[in-house]
């Protein structure tokens, strides 16, 4: 019972801040919503018995990534208005019902093809410990690991580039 | 809680961010979006390694969060030098591959 | 069932936050003292014997004084920012143990709130969200010293941050573990203390702390001779000390974290040394308590010491000392831990 009350609970507010995010005219805003979002899935991955990657997500994501998009919005939001412009060819109601329709289909196939349920429940799931995630990640996923390592090294060098003034 | 309860929860979060890209004009703001379908990906990988009892799901995951910090570090960069140049951030004003 | 699982963890809680929050208004008067006493000054000694009451006015007075939001400030915004600053500097305690199990009343009770399999990184994790309440206290003010002290701040967390998170990577190879009941378990079974095994780690994490809780000598972001107050000059009130509950309650979180990783936690001095056994007549949370005390009073006597360092000072130590120094440390100890 307490399980289906989290789940719905944390659902409920993930898909709010959403919503929230992508809705708000104000920029600055639409950024605290993300956070409060990114910080709701964590909830989510630790009810999923899955503490690292909760973790990861609130150190990288809501306390690195973000970070990063609020010094953007703030440098580059400094002298205009919070609103944007009005265009008036933007179709917003037919995105939404384009996005729903999509929704709706991919829930009917996730719910036609219902899965049994797991095994093991949350609570006693090993999948997420830290030392079962480590196992994986340095033995059998050990050259994906170092690729991506690569990929921010070339990414870090990438964004120094183009946030430099002159070259 | 079955993994169906997940995927649904996952794709409603993903048409968020589709919904998003496809409806903002604030570049940064469509960024953010794609962020919020990275996360339905995650919340699915999460949910299929629980279902398996299997660990690679979490490690996909962190694959993802690197790509993401990859990206966004690389993203935000090209934002800030096209604000620089061109003094906006609608992307309906973004549209020359050259100046 | 019902006590265990709510009526004591809730009781946990309560006292833990209680003793936080008196703490930091004591710490308030301990700092103005120990500073006075450097200066050769008395400090406050007008309400109470010695001063001792000085908490009490201070909290009386913040608490009626007017709470003013600029006409040009982001409302929501700015009445938000104080509790991002001070909720994670008082959710992390939840993992920090005070003590091993003890039997109280008959029960066995834990004198930690919860043990996580991951502690040190929800730590680091709640940790690094603190920051925003800074920048969008900065942010919202709609002013420019505010905005200037915030963005310095931000930097400077985000910058220390990486230093200090590699040196707890290395004190991960030393424990073996993330938990924090688990590091000073494996202290004791260690029998040593890991500030001799880790004397770097120690440093940077120290120094990374002090830069962390924007203390002296890095206290650019409230740099009162270039900024004015810092990123929260516009905020009066209850608001205002809001911001001060969770600078103070950072310092309090940084000392304990300190403890429980380089200074055995609860473990008496010199666990290994069975002739000074009577020391365990104390009770282990007293010792935690005294050993974090100290790393508070470090905190004050740096302050009253060091001058300032200047911006550029402390982004240069931060990028090209500290990171490649732990960076080289995490290296050393892998090292160390597969050859010996």
């Amino acid at each position: 019972m307490a399980d289906v009350i989290t789940f719905y609970t944390l659902a409920a507010l993930i898909l709010i801040f959403g919503l929230l995010v992508v809705t708000t005219r104000n920029t600055v805003h639409s950024v605290l919503f993300l956070v409060a979002d990114f910080l709701a899935v964590a909830m989510l991955y630790a009810s999923m018995n899955s503490l690292f990657v909760a973790a990861i997500q609130v150190l990288v994501y809501a306390g690195g990534i973000v970070v990063l998009y609020l010094f953007v919005v703030m440098l580059v939001n400094l002298k205009r208005p919070p609103e944007e412009v009005r265009d008036p060819a933007r179709q917003t109601g037919l995105g939404g019902v384009l996005a729903g329709v999509v929704l709706a289909e991919l829930a009917l196939i996730a719910v036609a093809n219902a899965l049994d349920p797991p095994a093991t429940d949350a609570a006693s799931s090993t999948a997420g410990l830290t030392e079962q995630v480590g196992l994986a990640l340095y033995t059998d996923y050990l050259i994906p690991f170092e690729v991506a390592s690569v990929l921010l090294l070339v990414a870090m060098v990438g964004a120094i580039v183009l946030a430099r003034r002159e070259l | 809680m079955t993994s169906t309860h997940y995927l649904v929860l996952s794709a409603a979060l993903f048409m968020i961010g589709v919904f998003g890209v496809v409806t903002r004009r604030n570049i940064v703001i469509i960024f953010m979006s794609i962020e919020l379908m990275l996360n339905a990906v995650n919340i699915n990988l999460i949910a299929f390694s629980l279902q398996w009892g299997n660990s690679l799901g979490q490690v996909f995951t962190i694959f993802v969060i690197a790509v993401a910090a990859a990206e966004a570090a690389v993203g935000l960069g090209i934002i800030l030098a096209l604000y620089r140049n061109k003094e906006t951030i609608n992307i309906d004003e973004m549209n020359v591959m050259k100046w | 069932m019902m006590v265990d699982q709510v009526v004591i963890p809730a009781l946990k809680i309560l006292i833990v936050l209680n003793a936080v929050l008196v703490g930091v208004t004591f710490m308030v008067l301990l700092e103005r003292k120990v500073i006075a006493w450097t200066q050769a000054r008395l400090g406050p000694m007008r309400v109470g014997p010695y001063g001792v009451l000085q908490p009490i006015a201070d909290v009386v007075k913040l608490m009626t004084k007017e709470d003013i939001t600029p006409v040009k400030a982001d409302r929501w915004v700015f009445s938000v920012a104080p509790l991002i600053a001070l909720i994670p500097a008082l959710i992390v305690f939840a993992v920090i143990p005070f003590g091993p199990e003890v039997s109280l009343f008959g029960r066995q009770v834990a004198l930690y709130i919860t043990d996580l399999n991951v502690g040190l990184l929800y730590v680091v994790s709640v940790a690094s969200i603190g920051v925003y309440g800074i920048i969008l206290a900065g942010w919202a003010s709609n002013s420019k010293f505010p905005l200037l002290a915030s963005l310095r701040a931000s930097a400077q967390l985000i910058s220390y941050e990486v230093a200090v998170t590699m040196t707890l990577v290395s004190m991960i190879v030393s424990a073996g573990t993330l938990s924090m009941v688990g590091i000073v378990n494996a202290q004791e079974s260690q029998q040593v203390w890991y500030l001799f095994v880790q004397p770097l780690a120690f440093f940077i994490f120290f120094v990374g702390g002090l830069a962390e809780t924007n203390r002296a000598p890095f206290d650019m972001p409230e740099a009162e001779q270039e900024l004015t107050g810092g990123f929260h000059t516009e905020y009066s009130g209850m608001r205002f000390a809001l911001f001060f509950l969770a600078e103070y309650a950072n310092m309090i979180v940084v000392s304990a974290v300190a403890t429980t990783l380089f200074l055995g936690g609860w473990l008496r001095p010199f666990p290994n040394v069975a002739a000074l056994s009577f020391l365990d007549l104390v009770p282990a949370w007293c010792w935690f308590l005294a050993k974090t005390f100290v790393f508070l009073y470090i905190f004050l006597w740096v302050r009253a010491t060091l001058p300032r360092y200047r911006y550029d000072q402390l982004m240069r130590l931060g990028w090209k000392v500290l990171i490649p120094l732990a960076i080289a440390n995490v290296v050393v100890s892998g090292l160390v831990k597969v050859l010996l």
